[in-house]
């Protein structure tokens, strides 16, 4: 994975609040075996009209935010399914971060895992940022990971939270498996204390 | 005496490899990872990239359910599978298994079902288990006093690899249901009105603990249900604390242990229950004793209202955010607020999902639709959640009576809960739905959802119109 420590980008509002991920990424695109395509699916149902064109009206679509690499969105973003394949989507489609005054739990853990930074502000700063982006839709924002701030358009920085170990992972580019596999001894040692409840492969009795 | 704990901390202290520190989260064991052909490919093929083995194929249960036709057998008894990209995630996921020594449960075969109806059906879900998939559902198995949650894919290839997630330590949300239910008034109508009360981001962060005089009293299916939608209230998990009803379900089945060896697990998870003085960070309650039926109008499920109640008005509702939230759902709906659902007409009636397609909510449709007709124009698609429920349904003769009302019988699989297969609900048409999402295109594109509970489903189907069960109960 690579590091991600600071960088700035133009920032697209989809002032929604509970943004699922059926709208992120509609389930006839779950259809693939790896993660390619699926910006094309993005949004999907609201991006494009009936007949397949974009729709003008589709914040995405609009010519000023071409090039944006900051999604704003309203609170609960990611509510719905585990599909990765909704942050896949957004970052495929060229999103690095999501700016929003929450997000789903599944959906954060998601994001995080591939480096698709998901920044929690609090509700007042998020109608800061939506009123900047109404007034000049060329607005961007800086982010700092290390140091956990985000610099809004006039300069205001705030905070946000990360825990410090997905901050350790995006920053350095060190993927979250290869730690998990570091305590290969500490989990062999749990297997031998702990009994099997299960297993799939032999049933206790025929089924 | 040590700090009382919750169902839940003694779930996850006792699955602790290595606990959270200031600086990473605690390792936590999984006693059991099922996994299905959506959200599995890619973490395969990241394993076979670097290189790695499944480490515990033992602990791994896969399934088919999502891409699936649930279209009748043909002559030769086979399911027939014509999407090709449903075929190709189909083909992987039978190489996938074949590579790595892990069980499947293949299409049309004795035991395939819905990922979330098989593990419990087959004993495999049990008291004081950890358990994932990469499904949100996965909550439904935290009906057994069980972790249960769903995880995405680069998390399925973790669990893979070294049979362990990162996590850090949710919240605990205690959820109070007293009271006694109503005729007519379901499970599914309890869930649903919590969702309703507190909102679909009110569990962010929290793991629920359902309990109250309304949950000791619900059958193992009925507890799933409510567990099973732990995620539309933004809940990673649900949990259940286990008592005799749970030790009963999981008797004699295929995995659950036998004998002397059951007693003893039983001894064990007669510990789990909460203890008496445990403290929970956030609290809920509802009384089931004063609901109706709830049905939903808007486009996420905490859009719901009892069944006899008129639909919102934006004046009804507390800010700006909720009220631009119901424009655009009424818009989406061809609804308006104010007006009453009850009456209106529907295209089609879905009974099935994860939610309620196990052989209880089957039964309670059939006794609605016995001796009846589904009416005019209105399509009934009943789709049972695992082969195994279809067998048990079609020897109790519930399949004739399907049949016989005009609603269709169909395999085993997901189906139209999620517009991936080929069971939609077409653009602009009406569906009446015992799932549990009811997102815009989310039973197909411009799909329209009202979810309920299979009796208000059934009632639905006789009248063609949103039918109030309670005025149609014998
Ligand atoms: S039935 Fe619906 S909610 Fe349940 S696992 Fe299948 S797609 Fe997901």
């Amino acid at each position: 994975m690579e590091p991600i420590t600071t960088f700035s980008g133009k920032a697209v509002a989809v002032a929604i609040n509970d943004i699922d991920t059926d709208q992120i990424i509609p389930a006839r695109w779950l259809k693939v075996t790896d993660k390619s395509g699926l910006a094309d699916g993005l949004f999907e149902a609201w991006r494009y009209l009936a007949d397949g064109t974009p729709n003008p009206d589709f914040p995405l679509n609009r010519p000023a935010a071409a090039g944006a690499s900051v999604l704003v969105a309203g609170r609960n973003f990611g509510c719905g399914s585990s599909r990765e394949h909704a942050p896949w989507a957004l970052q495929g489609y060229g999103f690095k971060a999501v700016i929003a005054p929450s997000f789903a739990d599944i959906f954060r853990g998601n994001s995080l895992k591939i480096g698709l930074l998901p920044i929690v502000i609090d509700e007042e700063t998020y109608h800061e940022l939506l009123s900047h982006i109404a007034e000049d839709p060329e607005t961007t924002v800086s982010v700092d990971l290390p140091n956990q701030r985000l610099v809004l358009p006039g300069g205001r920085a705030v905070s946000f939270p990360i825990d410090s170990f997905a901050r350790h992972c995006l920053v350095h580019g060190v993927d979250q498996l290869g730690f998990i596999q570091q305590q290969d001894e500490a989990i062999a040692a749990y297997e031998a204390a702990t009994p099997d409840p299960v297993n799939t492969l032999r049933p206790a009795v025929a089924g | 005496m040590s700090q009382p704990k919750t169902l839940f901390d003694k779930v996850w202290d006792a699955h602790l490899v290595r606990p959270e520190t200031a600086d990473t989260p605690a390792v936590l064991y999984i006693d059991l990872h099922l996994i299905h052909e959506v959200t599995s490919p890619q973490a395969f093929t990241e394993l076979r990239q670097r290189g790695l083995r499944v480490r515990r194929p033992d602990r791994t249960l896969a399934t088919m359910d999502h891409s699936t036709p649930t279209t009748p057998r043909n002559a030769l008894g086979i399911i027939p599978v014509i999407d090709p990209q449903a075929i190709a995630q189909l083909d992987q996921l039978r190489a996938n298994c074949a590579e790595f020594g892990i069980p499947l449960y293949e299409l049309g075969s004795a035991n395939q079902g819905i990922v979330h109806v098989i593990g419990p059906e087959q004993g495999l879900t049990q008291p004081g288990m950890t358990i994932v998939c990469g499904d949100s559902h996965t909550s439904t198995h935290g009906a057994f006093g069980a972790l249960a949650f769903g995880i995405g894919t680069s998390e399925v290839g973790h669990v893979l690899a070294t049979q362990c997630l990162l996590q850090y330590r949710p919240q605990t949300c205690a959820v109070r249901v007293d009271g006694r239910l109503q005729p007519g008034v379901t499970a599914k109508d309890i869930i649903l009105a919590i969702i309703a009360r507190y909102g679909v981001g009110g569990g962010t962060g929290h793991v629920f603990e359902y309990m109250g005089e309304a949950i000791r009293a619900l059958s193992m299916e009925e507890r799933m249900t409510i567990c099973n939608m732990s995620i539309e209230g933004g809940a990673r998990a649900g949990m259940v604390a286990p008592d005799d009803t749970t030790f009963a379900y999981v008797a004699g089945r295929p995995y659950a242990p036998q004998g002397a060896a059951f007693e003893t697990a039983v001894a064990r998870w007669r510990q789990l229950p909460s203890d008496e003085g445990a403290v929970f960070d956030k609290a809920m309650d509802l009384d089931a004793s004063t609901l109706a039926p709830m049905i939903t109008y808007g486009t996420n499920p905490g859009m719901g209202i009892p069944i006899d109640a008129p639909i919102p008005t934006p004046e009804q509702l507390p800010d700006a955010a909720s009220r631009q939230a119901l424009d655009k759902a009424m818009a989406y709906m061809g609804l308006e607020p104010g007006k009453p659902l009850l009456g209106h007409k529907v295209d089609m009636v879905f009974i099935g999902s994860c939610t309620n397609s196990r052989i209880s909510d089957l039964r309670q449709v059939a006794a609605f639709l016995k001796g009846r007709k589904v009416a005019e124009g209105v399509r009934v698609m009943v789709v049972p959640g695992s082969q195994q429920v279809k067998r048990q349904a079609e020897a109790e003769g519930l399949d004739a009576i399907f049949l016989a009302a005009g609603a269709e019988w169909r395999e085993a699989g997901c189906s139209a809960c999620l517009g991936m297969n080929d069971d939609k609900v077409p653009p602009g048409k009406y569906a009446v739905s015992t799932s549990n999402r009811n997102f815009e295109g989310r039973q197909g594109p411009g799909a329209r959802t009202m979810l309920a509970s299979p009796l208000t489903a059934a009632a639905t189907a006789i009248t063609g119109v949103v039918t109030d069960p309670r005025t149609m109960l014998s």
